[in-house]
């Protein structure tokens, strides 16, 4: 009788596969159907933002901020705008503070449905992905209604907001929200008491509480498995000092934290349900005021150039902590500029989360803490080996034929 | 649970100043107000010592028995580069929370830190990445490769940093760079 030795084999997925959503490389090591290890590469996406951010002024990387990701195209913008507020001592007027928290909360409720959407997806449920894709437009449209566009939001401003919201528009805002509050429950049935949702994602990508703590998760990651932390309470920025609302972890419904798949779920939807309400207290609590400490740009900017120092901007996207550090010297630009989005700090606890699991679960696992590499993956220009050059008059060429084509 | 026993900023900087003496510097509490109820937050600054950094870090044990790594800074400026730690504690306590950042500078000639992943294994990315884009070398790193840039990337050349070693020359020169 011959002998066969069992071995294990190697599973490469990614950067570019149609599991994942955006460039990651995972490098698995496989024991039959079971993840026995993996190793995680960044980088494919690492755009020099940072870098670029210390070519300009603060009111100029507001745009760049912008640009990081486009779900959290607010978060990053305000982050940074709290670090320069902090360094120039520029006061927040309490009206512009509650205008910050509507458009934060609308950008989480945006961001989790769309998520709720992917992970229905990922687990091949592609009817739910168009349900929650049709809830998702409503918020686009309310979206566009406040700020004047739907994904970049071009809102932020240091020192306040861009555009005011009036008591003619709370309408509009509340009947979008009603419209909200209706389809959850359906969203909730589907999510929480489907069969097969239970099926897949119960049990599933664990990470336990002392692993999220060691390993610094943060956001919906880190609640689910039954760690509170959200800047929002932690440390009342904005209004958000002002208004009635509390962690959310798995056992507030359930009664138990697993820290799985469903749990994150759980808290994602729970969230939507918070944001809702923080949405309609601010509407009933808004102070009344001016929306910026300083309208006039040019005025502002040459208040900025005369800033020296350094300092921090936290706070909670809908992933988890936005942090943003910047340093400045009395110079026209800013002098240093950190991003760390909530993605960098939750891509050590996939690999507890993917080890010992199957191949079939690696999608709704790595969809489960709601990665956005875009956000985390920003630095310089890459050095690229190919087989064909294209010089810099080439380049321009395809350009322009690309735009020509585009306008056809 | 130490978590439950809150100290106030003054307080943990003055803890700091007993234990560590000299070698801490530039302390610095930061507070901001907001919303209509005057809401306040913290924030910590200090300077570290490099001889003490670790013990330093350590420190922070005493008040939380899990203090939350965030992310490392950093930049270079003239003879040295800069790198901020920056930590939380006490969250999960509404408006509990303190921000505490540590900067400690490191010498161009000796650009070298001990690695914190034994106490925060967290920190292994922004340790990678400090490495990578600033050239400082972190003594007892896990995984001591690069994280965001490729390795085909040139060796010796490091983005963030403002002296012969940064990327200016490359930057000019983009088309040239693609081989």
């Amino acid at each position: 009788m011959s002998q066969t030795t069992k071995t294990t084999y190697q599973l490469p997925i990614g950067p570019i596969h149609p599991a994942l959503k955006e460039p990651v490389a995972f490098q698995f090591e496989i024991d039959g159907e079971r993840i026995v290890d993996v190793s995680v590469a960044l980088g494919h996406v690492h755009r020099g933002i940072e870098w670029a951010g210390t070519k300009r002024n603060p009111i100029q990387v507001l745009y760049l901020a912008e640009r990081i990701c486009g779900i959290c195209s607010y978060c990053h913008p305000m982050a940074f705008s709290l670090a320069v507020e902090r360094i120039a001592h520029i006061e927040v007027p309490e009206h512009a503070q509650y205008l910050r928290v509507i458009h934060g909360e609308l950008e989480r409720i945006c961001s989790h449905i769309l998520w709720a959407g992917v992970a229905a997806h990922e687990i091949g449920f592609d009817s739910v992905l168009f349900l929650t894709w049709e809830i998702r437009e409503k918020l686009l449209d309310l979206t566009e209604y406040l700020t004047g566009n739907r994904v970049t939001k071009g809102i932020t401003m240091i020192g306040g907001v861009r555009r005011d919201i009036t008591p003619d528009m709370y309408p509009k805002i509340r009947e979008t929200l009603e419209y909200l509050k209706g389809h959850f429950e359906k969203l909730r049935h589907v999510f929480l008491d489907d069969k097969t949702f239970i099926m897949r994602s119960k049990g599933c990508g664990i990470l336990t509480k002392e692993d999220a703590l060691q390993l610094a998760a943060v956001g919906p990651t880190a609640r689910a498995s039954g760690v509170k932390k959200d800047v929002r309470l932690d440390q009342g920025y904005f209004a958000y000092g002002d208004l009635d609302f509390d962690y959310v972890t798995p056992d507030v419904l359930t009664g138990e934290v697993n820290g799985d798949v469903y749990d994150r779920i759980i808290v994602r939807l729970l969230e939507v349900k918070q944001s809702i309400s923080l949405i309609e207290q601010c509407l009933e609590q808004m102070p009344s005021g001016p929306i910026v400490s300083e309208p006039k740009v040019a005025k502002l900017l040459a208040k900025l150039k005369t800033a020296n120092g350094e300092g921090i901007g936290r706070m909670e996207a809908p992933r988890g902590e936005v942090f943003h550090y910047v340093k400045m010297n009395a110079n026209e630009h800013v002098y240093s500029w950190k991003v760390r989005a909530p993605t960098y700090s939750n891509i050590l606890p996939w690999i507890p989360m993917l080890k010992e699991q199957q191949i079939a679960d690696i999608p709704i696992v790595a969809a489960s803490t709601d990665p956005c590499m875009s956000c985390t993956n920003r630095v310089l220009m890459v050095e690229h080996k190919q087989t064909k050059t294209f010089d810099k008059e080439a380049l321009h060429q395809r350009c322009v034929e690309k735009t020509r084509r585009l306008h056809l | 649970m130490i978590r439950d026993q809150h100290l106030t900023a003054e307080e943990i900087v003055q803890k700091y100043h007993d234990a560590f003496s000299q070698n801490i510097s530039e302390p610095r509490i930061e507070r901001h107000i907001t919303g209509v109820k005057k809401t306040e937050l913290v924030h910590i600054w200090m300077r570290l010592n490099r001889s003490v950094f670790k013990e330093a870090i350590h420190h922070l044990f005493q008040f939380d028995e899990s203090p939350h790594f965030a992310v490392m800074s950093g930049y270079d400026i003239n003879d040295s580069i800069e790198l901020i730690y920056h930590f939380s504690i006490y969250y999960g306590f509404r408006h509990k929370e303190l921000s505490i950042n540590f900067v400690v500078s490191l010498p161009k000639s000796d650009p070298t830190i001990e690695t914190i992943t034994d106490l925060f294994p967290g920190a292994l990315i922004s340790e990678q990445e400090k490495q990578e884009m600033l050239g400082v070398k972190v003594n007892g790193i896990p995984k001591d490769a690069r994280v965001f840039i490729s390795d085909d990337f040139p060796q010796g050349v490091y983005p963030w940093r403002r002296d012969e070693t940064g990327p200016q020359t490359m930057v000019k020169n983009l088309h040239e760079v693609i081989q």
